[in-house]
């Protein structure tokens, strides 16, 4: 099991009116086993990120700089006929946002799978239907359902088996993108314990892309917040959550209320994200951010360590002074 | 067999009633049915068979003015379609529908519509429920247009206004004109409720109202929401399939398992004490933010059954852990066991006992496991 590591990885989307900046200087690293969070809005990047990891781009979305190393290996240096055969789905595999849907209604679950192995490995089919039962029974499927159709799976059999797809070729890094957003309470739990029991019995690491707080609280060991295709908050769960320290991170904890918690107001940011052809200056964040000052409308904040743990923040008012910050967030009445 | 029937003959009179909600009741929906009618097969046909998809099936609830009832759910257990019974929207098999102390069940057409000023829908997807033709001032005046209430285009205008400021899309002349394309979904959500407000109607319905919308600013529209019922003594009725929004955002809550009520209570009182199987099970699915309180993964085992063929007696009886002959063959009504806290099951006590039991161990484990 190798590391992977993304270094200052910058991707841009070419339009007419200029380049987009989906991904905007992005840097962590997931440990082997471990998993990562990332929580934002829809358009700050995060689905973009997990495309560009894959280098599943579309034809305008381009990779400007920094580098992705899995095991110390650059994957963005490497040849794509290298990069198809010994990486995509080998190494890293991904779940696509509302993938249970793209089965092929007319297949079996189980041919699908089968495909999918016999795409990429040189093994006979009877060797990769029983890997395919194997899977099915990993992810809590029982086998004898190989032959069935999707429209014989409910909700949440339907993503599992596209879970046990992604791992159809043993890969050491599952990125997933919202792979219980479409899926009622019971059906998300499910495929959260499958995920859950598959970390344990594979040492998979797990890149989790979601806009569900609770989701990423429950299974992520790491999360990283980003907004508007930059990384504003980055730490252990429980420092993101108990101990937000950017003033968005802090709105989103608040705009998602525990149930068990007392009933509070159920809070909003103002404003909308901003288009990210043309982001604001300064802190991309200052325009909605109640605590704003001239610093923030000018310079950039980095993202810098707040003492604790690994915990970071790109915040000015964060990081320098977390004893005044810390008061003045607390106190923020969002509107 | 005889054993369960003299049990059920031996257990006392419980009757099955309506919820009741805040004093000022505007809305009263019994015994609500809804059964949609499948195509049938030859074999059906020749036997005289009709199968129906039984939606809803037996729901009653009161809404008060200036009250917020969550209906709550899984897709497919009869929320949304209890939600169009109510504006009528689809006729009711059987039952009633009691608005401001008429029955509306049997209203003609015509008297219909004139009552639909005071009762209006908002629906989930702002993208597909306007026309994208139509400016926002267009959509949001329709209402009155069909309702033959703008008698001029200044009127029209001044009420759009109005409503589009009760909604706070201000200024209002920089949206008035826009088109839907050009509006965020936080904002095209916000000009579904101003066409729904600009009739100024007493009760409101809206379906998953904020589920499209971004985390960030879906707390815009809900307070939007509470405003209005707090100020104007709006009548809404909530549905949603997040039981932890609903726990926020409602006074009351109804939780609805194929097409039924199984718990019917005030929001604080069904997620500090669930009653119901159901109702619980739901509860430890729901995930919580905070990462020190690891997820309970004790779900319900099976898949929803068929509502075409739902299971006699109770209907979760396949897969509640409580289950006995009883509930396989009676139905348990809805019944108050607690000042305001409705609730069909046969085991209640049980139950009960069951989940503080769990929630006691709970903690526990938690520690041993930190520590």
């Amino acid at each position: 099991m190798a590391e992977l590591e993304v270094r200052n990885l910058t991707m841009h989307y070419r339009t007419r009116k200029g380049p987009v900046r989906a991904v905007d200087g992005v840097s962590f690293t997931l440990a082997p086993g471990k998993a990562l969070g990332i929580v934002g809005e829809s358009g700050c990047g995060k689905s973009s990120l997990g495309l560009t990891l894959l280098r599943l781009l579309p034809p305008s979305g381009h990779v400007v700089g920094g580098s992705v190393r899995l095991g110390g290996v650059d994957l963005l240096a490497m040849d794509e006929e290298t990069f198809r055969k010994e990486v995509r789905w080998k190494r890293i595999a991904m779940v696509f946002q509302g993938a249970m849907n793209a089965l092929n209604p007319v297949l079996t679950v189980g041919q699908q799978i089968t495909e999918a192995i016999l795409a990429h490995e040189r093994v006979s089919r009877d060797v990769a239907v029983q890997r395919v039962k194997d899977l099915l029974a990993l992810v809590g499927i029982n086998p004898d359902r190989w032959g069935q159709y999707p429209h014989q799976f409910s909700g949440g059999m339907k993503q599992r088996a596209i879970i046990a797809m992604a791992l159809a070729c043993n890969p050491e890094v599952v990125i997933a993108d919202e792979p219980t957003t479409a899926l009622d309470v019971m059906m998300q739990s499910q495929v959260l314990n499958a995920i859950a029991d598959l970390r344990r019995q594979l040492g998979l690491s797990l890149i989790l892309v979601s806009h569900d707080l609770s989701v990423v609280a429950q299974t992520c060991d790491e999360v990283a917040v980003m907004y508007a295709g930059k990384i504003v908050e980055y730490g252990p769960v429980e420092e993101i959550f108990l101990h937000p320290q950017h003033p968005y991170t802090l709105g989103l904890v608040q705009a998602f209320p525990d149930i068990h918690a007392d009933r509070v107001t159920i809070v909003s940011i103002p404003g909308t994200p901003p288009h990210l052809l043309n982001p604001p200056g300064g802190c991309r964040f200052h325009p909605r951010c109640p605590l704003a000052t001239d610093a923030c409308r000018t310079w950039e904040p980095e993202l810098v360590a707040t003492g604790a743990s690994s915990h970071r923040v790109a915040c000015h008012l964060a990081a320098p002074s977390r004893a005044v910050a810390g008061g003045a967030l607390t106190e923020v009445s969002w509107a | 067999m005889t054993n369960v029937n003299a049990t059920i003959n031996a257990l006392p009179a419980l009757q099955a009633g309506t919820p009741t909600g805040g004093a000022d009741v505007l809305l009263k929906a019994q015994d609500l049915v809804k059964h949609f009618p499948l195509r049938r097969s030859l074999g059906q046909v020749l036997k005289g068979q009709r199968p129906v998809v039984r939606a809803v099936d037996g729901v009653s609830f009161q809404v008060g003015r200036g009250e917020i009832l969550g209906l709550v759910g899984e897709s497919g257990c009869g929320k949304t379609t209890t939600g169009r019974l109510l504006l009528r929207l689809e006729e009711p098999t059987a039952g009633r529908i009691i608005f401001d102390g008429q029955d509306i069940t049997r209203l003609a057409p015509a008297e219909m519509r004139q009552l639909r000023r005071r009762m209006q829908m908002v629906f989930q997807d702002p993208y597909d429920s306007m026309n994208p033709n139509m400016d926002v001032f267009h959509i949001v005046a329709e209402p009155m247009v069909i309702q033959g209430l703008a008698k001029s285009r200044e009127e029209a205008e001044e009420r759009v206004a109005q409503a589009l400021a009760d909604v706070e899309l201000v200024p209002v002349e920089e949206f008035m004109f826009r088109y839907p394309r050009e509006l965020s979904g936080g904002q095209r959500q916000r000009v579904a409720i101003a066409r729904a407000l600009v009739l100024r109607p007493d009760l409101l319905v809206a379906d998953e109202p904020v589920s499209m919308l971004d985390v960030s600013i879906r707390g815009g529209v809900l307070q939007i929401l509470m405003r209005l019922v707090q100020e104007r003594g709006l009548a809404l009725v909530f549905i949603t399939h997040d039981l932890a929004l609903a726990r926020h955002f409602c006074d009351r809550i109804a939780v609805m398992y194929l097409g039924r009520v199984v718990e019917h209570a005030a929001a604080d009182a069904l997620v500090r004490r669930p009653s119901h199987p159901y109702t619980q099970a739901l509860m430890r699915a729901v995930l919580s933010t905070d990462p020190r309180r690891k997820p309970n993964d004790t779900g319900l085992p099976g898949e929803l059954p068929n509502p075409v063929n739902p299971p006699a007696g109770c209907r979760l009886h396949p897969r509640c852990p409580l289950a006995s002959e009883l509930c396989r063959c009676q139905t348990p009504p809805l019944v108050e066991r607690a000042p305001g806290h409705w609730v069909a099951c046969h085991h209640v006590e049980r139950a009960l006992q069951e989940h503080f039991l769990a929630a006691s161990a709970g903690p526990a484990v938690k520690e041993v496991i930190i520590g």
